[in-house]
C-alpha cells in the first residue's frame, strides 16, 4: 500500500510540474499576474509531492519491503540501517528520484530567492524549472519506476553493491546531485532572459549567487568522489578520466567559466550572450552526464543500466531542453548585443582568456569522452581512450589557465597599466619560480621540466593570491578587501594548492607491489613495514581477511596498519578497503592484493607526497565560493530590488 | 548573424551521434558459441535427482536453455514470460546454476514450472562449458544441437518478438514446431 502511495505522490507531482511549466510562462507572455502566480504554488506543491514520494522509497528500504523490486534488487535485511536508507539512491531509478528530489529543493529555494525580482521574470524563471521538472519525473515515471511491485517478493533481497557500501557514498552522490542539479539555475536564468529579451547588470547579479551555490556543490561532490575512489578502489589512483568522472567534470568547468564572464557581465555589461551560451552549456553538459550514465551508451563502472528505451527518452529530453534554449539563443542572442569593448590589458581580457580556456579544457575532455563512440559509430571498430591521451593533452589549456589566474586577479578592470602591472607582480615570479626549480631538488634529487614547470605555476598562484590579503594583514596598507575578493583569492590559493598537490603525488608516488609472508620486512621511501600476517574479522554483513602491518621509520612504529580483503555474503564479491596513514605531507597507502598461498599475501604499497593537497585545495575552492556569496553587495542589491518592486505596486494601488 | 546559430549546429551534430549509439550495445559481445554446436552436458534433474538432463535430451527438436537460480532477482522477472511460452508449447530446458536444491523446488512449485526438465548444476560447472556469465540467460537450441542464439538478461516479450521469433521462422517449419502459431509465429 505504501508504495503505491509513493507512485501516487509521483504523478501528482508529474501534474504540478507540467502546470509550473506552462501557466506562468504563457501568463507572462499575455501579461497576466494571475496565471504568473500560479508558479510559487505550483512549486511548493509539487516539492511536497516528490519529498513524499521520495521518503516512501526510503520508508520501502527501512521496513524491508522486498515486494518492491527496487528495494529486492538493491537492498538486504543484513545490510546495516545507515546503508538501507542511502541504498534508496543505489541503483538506477532510485538515483533519479534523487535527481527530482534535489531539483524540488533547488526550485524551492528559488521560489523563495525570487520573491525581490520582477514578477515576470521570476515566474518565467520558475517556468523553466517547472519543464525540465516534468521531463525527469515523466522520464522516471514511465521508464524507471522505482516502486514496481514484484509479486510474490523473494525471501531477501540481493544487497546493495559492496562498492557502494561506504560512508564517502552517502554525502557523495547527493552532494554531487546538489551541485549538477544546481546547474538548472542559471540555465533557467538564462532562459528567461531570452525570453524576456533583457539581459542587464541585475540579471547577473541575481545569478551569480546561485551559480556559486551550484557550483561550489559540485566541487564538493567531485572532490568527495576522487577521495572515495582513492580510498575505497584499492589501486592509490584518484583520477581515472572514467565516463562518469568525465561528465562531472565538464560541468564543472563549464560552471567555472559561467562564474568567471557572469563577473564580467555584472561588472561591465558585455559578454552577455557568451554568459547565456555557458550557461545553457553548463546545464547541458550536466543533462548529458546524466545520458552517458544512466542510458548505458557509455561502459563504465559507473553504468547501471542499458535499456535503449530508456536513452530514447533522456535523448528527447536533451533534445527538448538544450535544443530548444538553443535555438531560443539562435534566434534572440544578437538583441542582447551590448556597447563597449575593452583593452588587451584588463580584468576583461584575462577573464576572457579564462572563459576560452576552460571551454577548451572541456572540449578536450567532451572529445576524449565521445570518441570511442564516434568511432565506434563510424564503423571503424572498437578503441578505448584513457589517461595517457588525458593526462597530456588536458594539460594544454590547464597549465596557461593556472599561470594567467596569477596575473589576471591583479589586473583592474577596463585597462592597467603594464607596467605597474609588472612591478607588482615580479617578485612573487621570481620567488615561485626559484621554489619551483629548488624544491624538488632538495627534496626529491630528481625532476623533469615539466614537474619544475607546473610546481613554479602552482607556486606562482599560491603566492599572486595571497599578495593582497598579506599586504592588508600584516601591513596594513591597501582598500580594504571585499567579502568577494577574499573569497576570489581563497579560491585563487586553492587552485595553487590543488595543483602542489597534484603535481607532486604523481611526479613523486612511489609504487611497490611485493609478495609478503608473516614476518617479512620490506624497505621503501625511507619506512620499514612489517607484515605481520592477516586474521579473518566477521562484519555486519561481510567476511573479512585483515592484514597487519607495522610502519616504522628509523626503527620507531609510525602507526599499525590494516588492510582489509571484504567478502560481502550475498553478492559474493571481494572489495578492497585500503589502509592509509595521512600526516598531511605524505600518505602512506596499503592494500591486500590476493592471497599467494601458505599465508602469503600480495601487498600493493604507495607513497604519495602532498596528496592531502588535493582535498585541501579543493575545499579551498569552494570555501572561497561560499565566502563570495556572503558579500555585501549581493544582501544590498536585494534589498534595494525588494524596494524597486515594492513602490510601482503601491503607486499602482 | 550565422554565428548564433552555430551551437545549436554543433549540439544537433553530437545528438546524432548519441542517436546513433544507442542503437549499439557497448557490452554486446559476440558469443563464440553461437553457430557451433552445444557443448555437451549431463547433470541430475532439479526435482528428481536419478533422473538426467543431458545433450541427448534436447536432440531432435528446436528447444530453448534458460540459465536460473532463486538468487537471481532478474530471473524471478522473466519467469512470468517463460511459463507464458511453455504453456504455448515452446520447450524450455532449464539450466539451474549454484543453487539449492530445495530453494529451487520450492521456487518451481510457488511460480509454476516452464521446464520440461532442469539440470542441477551448483557448482557451475556446466555452464562455465556454455560461457554462462550470470542468470538469467537464454540459449536458443537448433533440432541439429546447434546454437542460433544467445541472450542475456532477462527474456521479456520484446526481445522474444526481435531476436528470436525471426530465427525460430527461420529455422523452423510449421510442421516441425507446432507450437509456432502459439508462441507468436502466426
Amino acid at each position: 500500500m505504501i508504495p503505491e502511495l509513493g507512485q501516487l505522490a509521483l504523478a501528482l507531482a508529474l501534474c504540478l510540474a507540467l502546470v509550473q511549466g506552462t501557466v506562468p510562462i504563457v501568463g507572462a507572455a499575455l501579461g497576466r499576474a494571475d496565471w504568473m502566480a500560479l508558479a510559487r504554488p505550483a512549486a511548493a506543491g509539487q516539492f511536497v509531492f516528490v519529498v513524499l514520494a521520495f521518503g516512501t522509497l526510503v520508508y520501502a528500504f527501512l521496513t524491508d519491503d522486498f515486494t518492491v523490486w527496487f528495494v529486492a534488487e538493491h537492498s538486504n535485511s543484513a545490510l546495516p540501517v545507515f546503508y538501507k536508507a542511502t541504498a534508496a539512491w543505489g541503483g538506477h531509478e532510485g538515483s533519479m528520484l534523487l535527481w527530482i528530489t534535489v531539483l524540488a529543493v533547488w526550485t524551492m529555494a528559488v521560489a523563495a530567492g525570487s520573491r525581490s525580482q520582477p514578477q515576470e521574470f521570476a515566474s518565467r524563471v520558475l517556468g523553466v524549472l517547472g519543464i525540465v521538472s516534468a521531463g525527469v519525473i515523466a522520464f522516471a515515471f514511465f521508464t524507471s519506476n522505482p516502486f514496481i511491485r514484484l509479486i510474490p517478493g523473494p525471501a531477501d533481497g540481493n544487497d546493495l553493491n559492496p562498492l557502494l557500501q561506504d560512508p564517502g557514498m552517502i554525502i557523495h552522490p547527493p552532494t554531487l546531485y546538489l551541485g549538477y542539479v544546481g546547474m538548472s539555475v542559471p540555465f533557467a536564468f538564462a532562459v528567461a532572459a531570452l525570453l524576456t529579451g533583457r539581459l542587464d547588470k541585475d540579471w547577473a547579479r541575481w545569478t551569480r549567487p546561485w551559480t556559486v551555490v551550484a557550483w561550489l556543490f559540485l566541487t564538493g561532490g567531485i572532490t568527495l568522489g576522487s577521495w572515495w575512489a582513492y580510498y575505497e578502489l584499492g589501486w592509490g589512483g584518484w583520477w581515472f578520466w572514467d565516463p562518469v568522472e568525465n561528465s562531472s567534470f565538464m560541468p564543472w568547468l563549464m560552471a567555472t567559466a559561467l562564474l568567471h564572464s557572469l563577473a564580467v557581465t555584472e561588472r561591465r555589461g558585455i559578454f552577455k550572450s557568451w554568459t547565456v551560451l555557458l550557461a545553457i552549456a553548463a546545464f547541458s553538459l550536466s543533462l548529458l552526464g546524466t545520458f552517458l550514465t544512466r542510458a548505458g551508451v557509455m561502459i563504465s563502472v559507473h553504468a547501471f543500466a542499458s535499456d535503449p528505451t530508456r536513452g530514447l527518452f533522456i535523448l528527447g529530453l536533451l533534445a527538448l531542453f538544450s535544443g530548444g534554449s538553443l535555438l531560443l539563443y539562435a534566434v534572440r542572442a544578437r538583441n542582447l548585443e551590448a556597447e563597449g569593448g575593452f583593452k588587451p590589458v584588463s580584468r576583461e581580457a584575462f577573464l576572457l582568456a579564462n572563459n576560452v580556456l576552460l571551454v577548451v579544457a572541456a572540449g578536450v575532455v567532451l572529445a576524449g569522452t565521445l570518441a570511442p563512440l564516434v568511432v565506434e559509430a563510424l564503423g571503424f571498430g572498437k578503441i578505448s581512450v584513457g589517461p595517457p591521451y588525458f593526462n597530456i593533452v588536458f594539460l594544454v589549456p590547464a597549465l596557461p589557465l593556472v599561470a594567467l589566474i596569477g596575473v589576471g586577479m591583479h589586473t583592474g578592470w577596463r585597462m592597467m597599466p603594464t607596467d605597474a602591472l609588472l612591478r607588482r607582480l615580479r617578485l612573487p615570479a621570481i620567488a615561485a619560480v626559484v621554489v619551483g626549480i629548488a624544491a624538488p631538488f632538495i627534496f626529491f634529487d630528481t625532476a623533469s621540466v615539466l614537474t619544475i614547470l607546473a610546481l613554479s605555476i602552482a607556486l606562482w598562484v599560491c603566492a599572486s593570491s595571497l599578495l593582497d590579503p598579506v599586504r592588508r594583514l600584516v601591513f596594513r596598507t591597501g582598500a580594504p578587501m571585499t567579502r568577494g575578493q577574499v573569497g576570489m583569492c581563497l579560491a585563487h590559493f586553492g587552485v595553487g594548492v590543488f595543483m602542489l598537490g597534484a603535481t607532486a603525488a604523481s611526479a613523486y608516488n612511489l609504487e611497490r607491489d611485493f609478495a609478503a609472508r608473516p614476518g617479512d620486512r620490506i624497505e621503501a621511501g625511507g619506512y620499514e613495514l612489517v607484515f605481520n600476517g592477516t586474521r579473518q574479522v566477521q562484519g555486519p554483513n561481510f567476511v573479512a581477511d585483515e592484514g597487519e602491518v607495522e610502519l616504522r621509520r628509523k626503527g620507531e612504529l609510525v602507526t599499525v596498519m590494516r588492510p582489509q580483503i571484504r567478502t560481502y555474503q550475498v553478492q559474493r564479491s571481494a572489495m578492497t578497503e585500503a589502509a592509509i596513514d595521512a600526516n598531511g605531507i605524505r600518505d602512506v597507502f596499503v592494500a591486500l592484493g590476493e592471497p599467494l598461498g601458505d599465508n602469503a599475501w600480495s601487498v600493493r604499497l604507495r607513497i604519495k607526497p602532498l596528496i592531502g593537497f588535493l582535498w585541501l585545495g579543493s575545499g579551498l575552492m569552494a570555501l572561497g565560493g561560499l565566502v563570495a556569496i556572503t558579500d555585501r553587495r549581493y544582501r544590498l542589491a536585494a534589498r534595494q530590488t525588494e524596494r524597486a518592486v515594492a513602490e510601482p505596486a503601491a503607486g499602482a494601488a | 548573424m550565422w554565428r548564433y546559430v552555430v551551437p545549436l549546429a554543433i549540439f544537433a551534430a553530437i545528438a546524432g551521434l548519441f542517436y546513433r549509439g544507442l542503437f549499439m550495445n557497448p557490452n554486446y559481445v559476440p558469443s563464440p558459441l553461437v553457430g557451433k554446436p552445444a557443448p555437451t552436458f549431463s547433470l541430475p534433474s532439479v526435482t528428481n535427482p536419478d533422473e538426467l538432463v543431458s545433450s541427448a535430451s534436447l536432440a531432435g527438436r528446436v528447444s530453448l536453455v534458460n540459465v536460473w537460480g532463486t538468487w537471481c532477482v532478474e530471473c524471478r522477472h522473466e519467469h512470468g514470460f517463460l511459463v507464458e511460452l511453455a504453456r504455448a508449447g515452446m520447450p524450455i530446458y532449464g539450466l539451474n546454476l549454484r543453487d539449492d536444491r530445495a530453494a529451487a523446488i520450492d521456487w518451481l512449485d510457488k511460480l509454476g514450472n516452464p521446464y520440461v526438465s532442469s539440470g542441477f548444476d551448483p557448482e557451475g560447472k556446466a555452464a562455465i562449458d556454455w560461457g554462462v556469465t550470470g542468470a538469467p540467460e537464454t540459449f536458443l537450441i537448433d533440432s541439429d544441437g546447434t546454437i542460433l542464439h544467445k541472450h542475456i538478461s532477462p527474456l521479456t516479450a520484446r526481445v522474444w518478438q526481435d531476436d528470436f521469433l525471426p530465427l525460430l521462422r527461420e529455422h523452423c517449419s510449421p510442421a516441425d514446431c507446432p507450437f509456432l502459431a502459439a508462441v507468436g509465429g502466426r
